[in-house]
């Protein structure tokens, strides 16, 4: 359904628009339309606005190291013999010659050494993974840390989550395929991982590795979930999060012009697909960059596995790290229950800790809904201070994260810091409950002084730097209006609202449903809430304006860039006025919320203009 | 025959004169020399240097470490719970001075957990001279020679095997506490087991022969000097080989990787977004604030 726009006029200026002449471009995407109709469709989407700030690129990092995943992985693919077969390394690397190994260690080493490119491949597919699943994770903190995950993409914040704890399975399949001896001795652990799920431990253990540990099937199976199963599921969760973004429409800064009705910005084509393609090649190229410069996983320098054999310095991939220290510091606690070992030392950090801190994560939004009970959409973020106890929660999780992952490293902390691994593991076990609490505690304190900072700079004007010195004496610093814009930014968030729970009786006296749970509801959105400043209302932004004109009145001279005599007599000599301070910010006025970038702010056209 | 004979003969006619004796005196003087000095053991020679040595390690020692080890290397106890000052160095042999002194820990900085390598206080005759001394405290295993752990007289199908062999036996052996590249690792308490790589062959013979402070003793029991040698030559090897995989951070296994990948590759994705973020489109060349 085609139709033939060529006739028509496609302007509204008073010279007619002429059909443009026809190029190959044109014919070929005529050519395709006739047959597939994706004008229609694409049409809109290519004209697709999507907001400028560098935070919205990080989901972005994300993506594209996945393709770069893909490709040197099917790279990978192609020389890498899933088997645990015996054989007797004969290849390039002198050290190993002559030693029996699994078929799969020794494809590595011949990736490694005998296949062209195939070290830098391998490495790229490592690094690769490594920011794949960091992206996410920067990713996460940014929606969070915003607000992004309210109300309507609480269920892309879910695949979200989903995506990272499966990027966190396929990179430690991944790391377990060649078969060395730090693989290996990650596989070695999950083993005990999993032989530590009381009375059914052993069985799942024995059905996971066909038998007693190691056995000949496990590289197969990692194998086979590592290329097929994980990346498939990854795969149509990445699309479905791609496709709730398009769907959702991309959040954005407030600012004049950014309603919750509308997106600023540019369209798909032509800036952002240059700007996002752009980024995939700057991603490509520090992944290429780091596979060829820095070592990752020198295989060659392990060995084979075997069970006999684990070396210092075993740990796993970063994504991992935080499980692994919290089992390093768990007190060895186990008991034994009508025959059957409950090992609460492996149990607890590993299997317990990670479900519960996952869950949590994927109940946050809701969580937060649920307190707030806050059911509107949102598309305009917030900035983090302005949602204290949120930004405070995010960083005591952090904390707490940072604190497990740190002592995953505990012996490298202890070697490079000449500590004694027995210390650092004692003050982790009582930080990483400690820690928490005192980061929490500071990030709200701090974001609610940042709030009252900006009421400040509303209702004050900001700090201009000029410091006056009256005639008694005294010094002070003279403040200056804010630019309407950036007032507009700054008041453009809602009021915050502490729910107060009913009286828990309706009106025939009877309890209420729910009535409890109302109250925990309500301590719960107090601490939201209750300490958070609230912007200023409009009579007290129009009594500062007031103020602020009347010392204008008092005081001329403002009309103009701050020179650094608008309070002293300079004006009345003269001696030529020579600016002390550029415009700030933006003029008053600006900001119409246009998508082009001309309009608004004020051209500083000194430093453009040669010869000025 | 009549040659030999009328010379004897020509000789034997001045058998009688004084100087005969003299000759033949001289002459047996001469032989057992000649035989003693070829014959005889070496350390004949050193005897009276070798107990100068001793005695200039003792005052060596006297000066710099009886104060834990006592005055005769018996070692001290602490009269306070019964910690150990300086153990007994009878019986610890040469090697084990010469890998402690030698590397500089000892004498010790203070102490502590572990003794810590620094530049060695002694010079190397001064650490001959210690070694000297403690050797003759009792018996203990010697300073090795270069020949016990240099495979330079193998031949390269002998070397290649001997680097492999050597590899089995670090990853079995070495590696749970120095690391799969001789990195170093963590021991409980403040102990460590130092980096390995770039240290001296005899430090790391010594080492396994005389099993310093937390470490195993390798004895030739257990690992044969052969295996020794085999270990250092795969260690050696590890360093004259290129870092195939590019800068190899620190040879520390994961953690330095994701202490890369984040600040690295994460700090760099990152910055490199702000900077498309921040290039905003403009239609002329002169920049449009938006």
């Amino acid at each position: 359904m085609s139709i033939d726009t060529s006739k028509v006029a496609d302007t509204n200026a008073t010279t007619p628009a002429k059909a443009s002449k026809p190029n190959p471009v044109g014919a070929a995407a005529g050519w395709a339309d006739d047959r597939l109709g994706l004008a229609t469709a694409m049409k809109k989407q290519v004209r697709k606005v999507f907001p400028d700030h560098w935070s919205f690129m990080l989901g972005e990092i994300a993506l594209w190291s996945f393709i770069v995943l893909l490709l040197t992985g099917v790279f990978l693919t192609l020389w890498f013999t899933p088997s645990m077969g015996e054989t007797t390394y004969e290849g390039s690397y002198n050290q190993l010659r002559g030693i029996q190994m699994s078929e799969a260690y020794a494809s590595t080493l011949n990736i490694s050494f005998d296949v062209r490119g195939g070290l830098l491949m391998r490495q790229m597919h490592h690094w690769a993974a490594m920011l794949f699943v960091a992206a996410m994770m920067v990713h996460l903190l940014r929606v969070f840390f915003t607000g992004a995950h309210r109300k309507p993409r609480e269920l892309n914040w879910v695949i979200g989550c989903l995506l990272l704890i499966l990027g966190t399975l396929e990179g430690f399949t991944g790391y377990s395929l060649p078969d060395d001896l730090l693989s290996g001795t990650g596989i070695r652990a999950a083993d005990g991982f999993i032989k530590a799920t009381p009375v059914v431990g052993t069985y799942m253990s024995f059905f996971l590795f066909g038998g007693e540990f190691p056995g000949e099937a496990i590289i197969p199976r990692l194998f086979t979930v590592h290329v097929l199963l994980i990346p498939g599921i990854l795969l149509a969760l990445v699309g479905a999060h791609m496709l709730l973004l398009v769907y959702h429409k991309h959040t954005q800064w407030p600012g004049p012009g950014r309603t919750e009705q509308n997106v600023v910005g540019y369209p798909l084509l032509p800036i952002y697909a240059a700007k996002a393609g752009g980024f995939f090649f700057v991603v490509f190229g520090v992944i290429a960059l780091m596979g060829a410069l820095l070592s990752i996983n020198p295989v060659w320098k392990f060995g084979p596995y075997d069970p006999s054999k684990v070396t210092a310095g075993s740990q796993p991939d970063w994504y991992m790290g935080w499980p692994d220290g919290a089992l390093r510091i768990m007190p060895g606690i186990e008991t034994h229950i009508w025959g059957t070992t409950w090992s609460w030392n492996v149990l607890l950090p590993i299997q317990v800790l990670p479900m519960v801190m996952f869950t949590l994560l994927l109940f946050l939004p809701f969580i937060e809904s649920w307190i707030t009970g806050d059911k509107r959409d949102h598309h305009i973020l917030q900035r983090p201070r302005n949602a204290p106890t949120r930004t405070a929660t995010m960083v005591a999780l952090m904390t707490a994260y940072g604190l497990f992952w740190a002592a995953g490293g505990n012996d490298i902390i202890a070697i490079k810091l000449h500590l004694s691994i027995n210390h650092i593991t004692y003050f982790m076990r009582l930080m990483v409950f400690l820690g928490p609490v005192i980061a929490f505690w500071i990030t709200r304190r701090w974001c609610i002084s940042l709030q009252r900072h900006d009421n400040d700079m509303l209702l004050h004007g900001y700090e201009s730097g000029i410091i006056m010195r009256s005639a008694d004496g005294g010094y002070s610093e003279r403040h200056l209006p804010l630019s309407e814009s950036r007032a507009y930014t700054l008041t453009a968030r809602g009021r915050d609202e502490v729910f107060t729970p009913g009286t828990g009786v309706d009106e025939n006296g009877v309890a209420a449903r729910g009535g409890r749970l109302d109250k925990v509801r309500g301590k719960l959105s107090a601490l939201m809430y209750a300490d958070n400043v609230q912007k200023p209302t409009r009579a007290e932004l129009e009594e500062a304006r007031h103020h602020a004109e009347h010392e204008h009145a008092l005081q001329a001279g403002l009309d103009h860039p701050a020179s650094g005599h608008e309070f002293d007599d300079h004006a009345l000599r003269t001696a030529e006025d020579v600016p002390l301070r550029g415009a700030h910010g933006e003029t008053a006025g600006a900001g119409s919320g246009s998508t082009s970038g001309g309009a608004g702010g004020q051209h500083d056209d000194t430093d453009e203009q040669p010869g000025h | 025959m009549r040659l030999l004979n009328r010379s004897a003969g020509r000789l034997s006619r001045y058998r009688r004169r004084p100087i005969a004796g003299l000759a033949v005196l001289m002459f047996g003087l001469l032989l057992t020399g000649s035989l003693y000095a070829a014959f005889s053991p070496a350390q004949a020679g050193q005897a009276e240097s070798d107990e100068a040595l001793v005695a200039k390690g003792r005052d060596i020692f006297i000066v710099g470490c009886s104060t834990c080890h006592g005055l005769n290397g018996e070692g001290i106890n602490s009269s306070r719970d019964g910690k150990i000052l300086g153990p007994s160095l009878i019986g610890v042999g040469a090697a084990a001075v010469d890998f402690q002194v030698g590397t500089g820990r000892m004498p010790l900085a203070q102490p502590g957990s572990q003794a810590q390598r620094k530049p060695p206080v002694y010079t190397p005759d001064e650490v001959e001279a210690l070694a000297a001394y403690v050797a003759s405290l009792g018996v203990g295993p010697a300073i090795p020679d270069e020949s016990d752990y240099s495979i330079a007289g193998l031949s390269e199908q002998e070397r290649e095997e001997a680097i492999v062999r050597g590899g089995q036996i670090f990853l079995t052996n070495c590696t749970a506490c120095h690391n799969f590249e001789g990195s170093g690792g963590a021991m409980p308490r403040g102990g460590y087991a130092p980096k390995i790589r770039g240290v001296d062959p005899k430090y790391i013979y010594e080492a396994m022969l005389t099993g310093p402070q937390a470490m195993d003793t390798f004895s030739n029991g257990n690992l044969s000097p052969e295996e020794k040698r085999d270990v250092i030559a795969y260690l050696q090897s590890l360093e004259d080989q290129p870092s195939y995989s590019g800068f190899g951070l620190g040879g520390m296994g994961p953690v330095s990787e994701g202490l890369f990948a984040w600040l690295f590759g994460i700090g760099l994705c990152v910055a490199f977004a702000v900077w498309i973020a921040a290039h905003t489109t403009r239609s002329s060349k002169s920049k449009v604030e938006a």
